[in-house]
């Protein structure tokens, strides 16, 4: 493997004009999402799904202002923010992916092969922020490649490179979290103490994210989950209860199997995206 | 900025991320307020109160750069004992003419015996207003006095600093408060921050876009800026001045090359039908003959020889008769009320869509279906193309497609990847960008239709004399490619010109007044100098210093800031080391410094114009302003504007407040277009109480044109909305992602509704005043994925007197909830709007 290589998404300076997500769209030629006047502030798009691999959170929020109107709330400030998908260090969608159609690219990043993905759907709950989704014309699973093809030709991907304030920043993971432990010291210097990190640390529930951001809140104001944790962490001592009981209900096991085979699977076909 | 320049915004993010502090003033909270350390919400239409009351602090508390003013400005030039202010005229100047609602500018002179005053002083304002005259001043002055009386201590009552003193004293925090709807302490923390932040040692810049142009006030809205900024000593200096965001890709080529009827390129006046009789006659009348202007003779005279070429002689005025003549205002509007009328025939409409695009949409399009041809040539079939057969009128039943007799022309357009030229940006920085690829089909690009069509119509010319001026153009151009496609370099060279040799000139100081020389465009002279394209220099920033001089052109001469001279104090000397930016090398006996200096490189600051001079051999060494017949930054302007030799505040021509600076409510020069077709709301009326203000969106362009068929656009921001606030929301029962109707005397639209905290209520002289924000890309058509009501559709047809732009920012209008009837129902609810 090369150097690992990731994003580092700093909402500080996103100004939410969505240059990210146009340009990863006509890189990536993903389809749009349809034409939906959502009435959530400027954001259309919703969430990542399929065929939105950036997507960019608007909130706005009322706090206490200085002014001579009326005060019934005005807004002060406006948070927005370009997710994407994380990048994970444990990634449980590759662990669950079944056809090796997910794997660690080279750069260390995750990346499914869509003529390899088979359409089963199991990353899709697996991945603990929600990224990976799957198309309903076609039944693959989608998702954020950093640009893979781009970066073998040796470019940085197209929401980085798109990017007029330098929010989203793309380079070796180890430079990216020196830059933001900078840009975090320099915001708290500030008197920003809201700043902090999400993503960043190795010792968090997935080991770290290949793509990690600098929020002005807490995780959950944009949409992220608190304390991700990787699905499959517990899979090895699972496995080992597994074996265990293995033995004594092999019997039931085979009569459930050859009853209930696709039925299994049909729950998983609905988790398409609009 | 961020919201519809969000490339030129990281300079901002830039700046900010090495301390600088950022206001902004906007009546919502946008994109760019989001990260700025500071929004003021600002009632629209309010700006001069608030400008004017930070010219007032400076004023009161002594704060300006005295130094600079005293040397630079004309803050101690005495005017006419004849002027009088608005504070004596309870809201007029001096000169007003209430049948033609227009000024006389002659009592607003600089103090000296009348015959010295420039021909276009004596003759009154007039003409020169009915021709938008003062957009002729684009990057120059009108003439004035080159050197009037002045009182260096500042103290005659008639000097401009005593008489700015007077005109902006009732311009208090407190009125600010009143007016604009911002607190004594919002405003305090903006005044303390800019005028700590100038001087020596800083600079402080100001950025508008349409948020300040587009109202009948509009050029005024500037000059209030202007005089701040002069005060405060920012201008000419490295992060000083005031910086116009331009609404469009070469929007500043436009006006330099200029698309608009009152002007030649490089800002020469376009000549008259009754005021002009020949060259000399138009040279004596347009413009001083001190500072640059005074060699406007070598820029015309040169312009009439790249256009006339061998045909242009000294015998018969080098063809100035050839040129089209003004009879009055030919603007958009009067343009189309011409049309109304029946006294316009044909239309050109390139790259633009007035059907969705202009104010009063139906006006245009009752223009457009009253019309013997019509030639529209874009790049998405637009709506001003389509009106005929499924315009808005046709729904309510006020057209019919069968009496529309118009005969339409499309022509569809190679866009801007599809051709090569130049852009010039809002920093006069001109770039040369290659073709990427081949046009589709039948789209080609406009040099090659306006070639090709002036090369057929020569083809079928007579020996009339009717067709000499056409018959004797230079029209010859290098031919590429099977469409015969012109050579846009070529081009870009004849607009540089070239001297008696043949080769091109590298500077407009070569111009020459006897044919000898021939130039385009004579600010650009020097853009292909030694033959070389300079246009295309792409010389990546890292490689040279933090002016980069090698990256593209920047008329004139290739400097990157005008005025560059101030940036020096009187002796030479940089103000400070930290903003050192050009300055006086005595040894070599030249200016130098880190950018192309804006003055003549070997005339000392000591240098004293002899008696006579003509010119810029008029101007002193320490005029830094040289294209000004003073050479001093204006803080009041003798001559030039149609509305004033100073700003004052007024109400927009609709609006809900009364004005309690003066008797005078609006504009008294603004122009109107009183006519049913598109009546205007009656000021401070009960039936169109709330503030309407419209703009644009960061995901979409202009009329939507470019940006609605684009699926990755339009997902973004795919239907119109208004956004209220939840207080207005709640009064009027308007409920989020659902329906509004939004009324004026205009028409009645549609729009989802967006309840966002971002608009606020404001208080303006203890009544809560509401505004309501709709952008406007939407349209019914233009290969539209998404499409909605028109916007635009909603103004009135209102403008400013110097530059003829609509009032497109600051109105009223009502709100309903719901979705708007439909047909003959929505015209029966706009009689009942503009009856009651």
């Amino acid at each position: 493997m090369t150097e690992r290589m990731g994003f580092f998404t700093d909402t500080s300076v996103c100004i939410g004009c969505k240059a990210c997500e146009v340009a990863c769209k006509e890189w990536n030629q993903l389809p749009d999402d349809g034409f939906v006047f959502e009435a959530t502030s400027y954001d259309n798009t919703g969430q990542l799904g399929a065929s939105t691999w950036r997507h960019v959170a608007f909130i706005e929020q009322t706090r206490p202002v200085r002014t001579s109107g009326d005060g019934d709330g005005g807004v002060d400030r406006w948070l927005m923010s370009s997710d994407v998908c994380k990048h994970c260090t444990h990634a449980a969608c590759l662990d669950v992916c079944p056809t090796g159609a997910l794997f660690r690219t080279e750069f260390g990043t995750v990346v499914v092969q869509e003529d390899i993905c088979n359409g089963c759907g199991y990353c899709v709950p697996a991945c603990p922020f929600g990224v990976i989704d799957r198309r309903e014309d076609d039944g693959r699973a989608w998702k954020c490649t950093m640009c893979y093809d781009r970066q073998r030709g040796g470019l940085e991907p197209a929401c980085a490179k798109a990017c007029p304030t330098d929010s989203i920043q793309f380079g070796p993971l180890d430079e990216l979290r020196e830059r933001a432990a900078d840009r975090l010291e320099s915001l708290h210097a500030e008197g920003r103490p809201e700043a902090r990190l999400y993503g960043e640390s190795p010792d968090d529930g997935v080991g770290g994210a290949g793509a990690f951001f600098l929020l002005l809140d807490e995780p959950e104001v944009y949409g992220l989950p608190p304390d991700p944790v990787v699905t499959t962490r517990d899979l090895p001592s699972m496995w080992r209860w597994a074996g265990a009981a293995a033995l004594s209900v092999a019997g039931v096991v085979a009569v459930a199997f050859s009853g209930g085979f696709s039925g299994g699977f049909a729950g998983f076909r609905d988790g398409g995206r609009r | 900025m961020a919201e519809c320049h969000p490339v030129g915004f990281q300079w901002v993010v830039e700046a900010r991320a090495r301390g600088a502090k950022v206001f902004h003033v906007d009546p919502r909270f946008t994109r760019t307020s989001a990260l700025a350390d500071r929004h003021l919400p600002i009632r629209a239409g309010s700006d001069i109160v608030l400008l004017g009351a930070l010219v007032n602090h400076v004023l009161g508390n002594e704060l300006d750069f005295r130094e600079y003013v005293l040397a630079y400005t004309n803050a101690a030039t005495l005017v006419s004992e004849d002027f009088q202010d608005t504070e004596d005229l309870d809201g007029l100047f001096s000169g007003f003419d209430p049948e033609t609602c227009s000024y006389d500018p002659k009592s607003w002179s600089y103090e000296g015996p009348a015959e010295h005053a420039p021909g276009e002083t004596l003759e009154g304002g007039l003409h020169h207003a009915a021709a938008a005259g003062a957009d002729r001043y684009g990057s120059s002055g009108a003439a004035a006095h080159p050197s009037p009386p002045t009182d260096p201590t500042l103290r005659h009552p008639r000097c401009v600093y005593q008489i700015l003193r007077r005109h902006f004293a009732r311009y208090t925090p407190q009125l600010v408060e009143q007016l604009c709807g911002i607190s004594p302490e919002d405003f305090a923390e903006l005044a303390d921050a800019i005028t700590a932040n100038s001087g020596r040692e800083r600079t402080t810049a100001w950025v508008y876009s349409v948020g300040w142009t587009q109202h009948t006030v509009g050029a005024q809205y500037i000059r209030t800026a202007a005089i701040l900024q002069l005060l405060l000593g920012n201008i000419g200096r490295p992060g000083g001045g005031i910086l116009a965001l331009r609404g469009h890709a070469s929007i500043q080529g436009s006006t330099d090359i200029p698309t608009l009827f009152n002007i030649l390129p490089g800002y020469l006046a376009m000549p008259h039908a009754h005021r002009h009789t020949g060259l000399d006659d138009y040279l004596a009348r347009e413009g001083g003959d001190t500072g640059f202007w005074g060699n406007r003779r070598s820029y015309l005279v040169s312009l009439l020889k790249a256009w006339w070429g061998e045909a242009a002689t000294e015998e018969n005025d080098f063809c100035f008769d050839h040129l089209p003549r003004l009879t009055g205002d030919h603007g958009h509007y009067t343009t189309v009320m011409g049309q109304i009328d029946g006294t316009v025939k044909g239309y050109f409409v390139v790259g633009e869509n007035p059907a969705v695009g202009s104010s009063g949409g139906r006006a245009q399009r009752l223009g457009l279906a009253n019309l013997g041809w019509l030639v529209v040539r874009d790049l998405t079939l637009v709506e001003t193309a389509t009106f005929w057969q499924d315009g808005p009128e046709l729904e309510t039943g006020e057209m019919r497609t069968e009496d529309i007799a118009t005969e339409v022309f499309f022509l569809p357009a190679a866009s801007h990847v599809e051709k090569e030229g130049t852009f010039t940006n809002t920093q006069r920085l001109l770039q040369w960008r290659e073709k990427a690829l081949d046009p589709p089909g039948d789209c080609r690009s406009d040099l090659w239709f306006y070639y090709h069509l002036g090369r057929i119509l020569r083809e079928r010319l007579t020996g009339d004399e009717i067709d000499r001026p056409l018959r004797e153009l230079t029209w010859d151009y290098p031919e590429d490619g099977e469409h015969r496609e012109p050579s846009a370099a070529a081009v870009l060279r004849e607009i540089n010109g070239v001297g008696p040799d043949g080769r091109a000139l590298s500077s407009p100081t070569q111009l020459r007044p006897d044919g000898s020389t021939t130039c385009g465009c004579w600010i650009y002279c020097g853009v292909y100098a030694g033959e070389v394209n300079q246009a295309a220099r792409r010389r990546p920033g890292r490689e040279q210093t933090p002016v980069a001089p090698e990256w593209g052109w920047a008329w004139p001469a290739n400097r990157r800031i005008l005025y560059n001279r101030a940036s020096a104090d009187p002796e030479g000397r940089p103000w400070s080391e930290r903003k050192a930016y050009v300055w006086w090398d005595a040894e070599r006996g030249e200016w130098t410094g880190h950018d192309v200096p804006d003055f003549e490189r070997n005339k000392p600051p000591d240098y004293v114009p002899p008696e006579g001079a003509r010119a810029e051999a008029a101007l002193s060494g320490t005029d830094p302003f040289v294209m000004q017949s003073d050479g001093k930054g204006w803080l009041y302007v003798p001559a030039g504007l149609a509305d004033g030799p100073l700003p004052a505040h007024y109400e927009p021509h609709e609006s809900p407040v009364r004005n309690p600076l003066y008797g005078q409510q609006a504009n008294p020069a603004r122009r109107t277009y009183p006519r049913a077709v598109s009546p205007y709301n009656p000021p401070r009326s009960p039936r169109f109480p709330y503030v309407l203000t419209t703009y644009r969106l960061t995901e979409h362009h202009t009329a939507g044109a470019m940006s609605r068929p684009l699926a990755y656009l339009a997902e973004l921001q795919p239907e119109l909305f208004c956004e209220v606030s939840p207080l207005l929301a709640a009064e009027l029962g308007l409920a989020n992602g659902d329906w509004a109707t939004i009324v004026t005397s205009r028409t009645v639209i549609e729009a989802r509704v967006l309840v966002t905290g971002r608009v606020r209520p404001l208080r303006i002289q203890g009544e809560t005043v509401h505004q309501i924000g709709l952008p406007y890309h939407w349209g019914w058509g233009g290969g539209g994925l998404v499409t909605g009501d028109v916007t635009n559709d909603l103004l009135p047809l209102v403008l400013d007197p110097n530059v003829y732009i609509q009032e497109s920012k600051a109105m009223t209008c009502d709100v309903r909830p719901g979705r708007r009837p439909r047909g003959r129902a929505m015209l029966d609810l706009l009689e009942e709007y503009r009856h009651d």
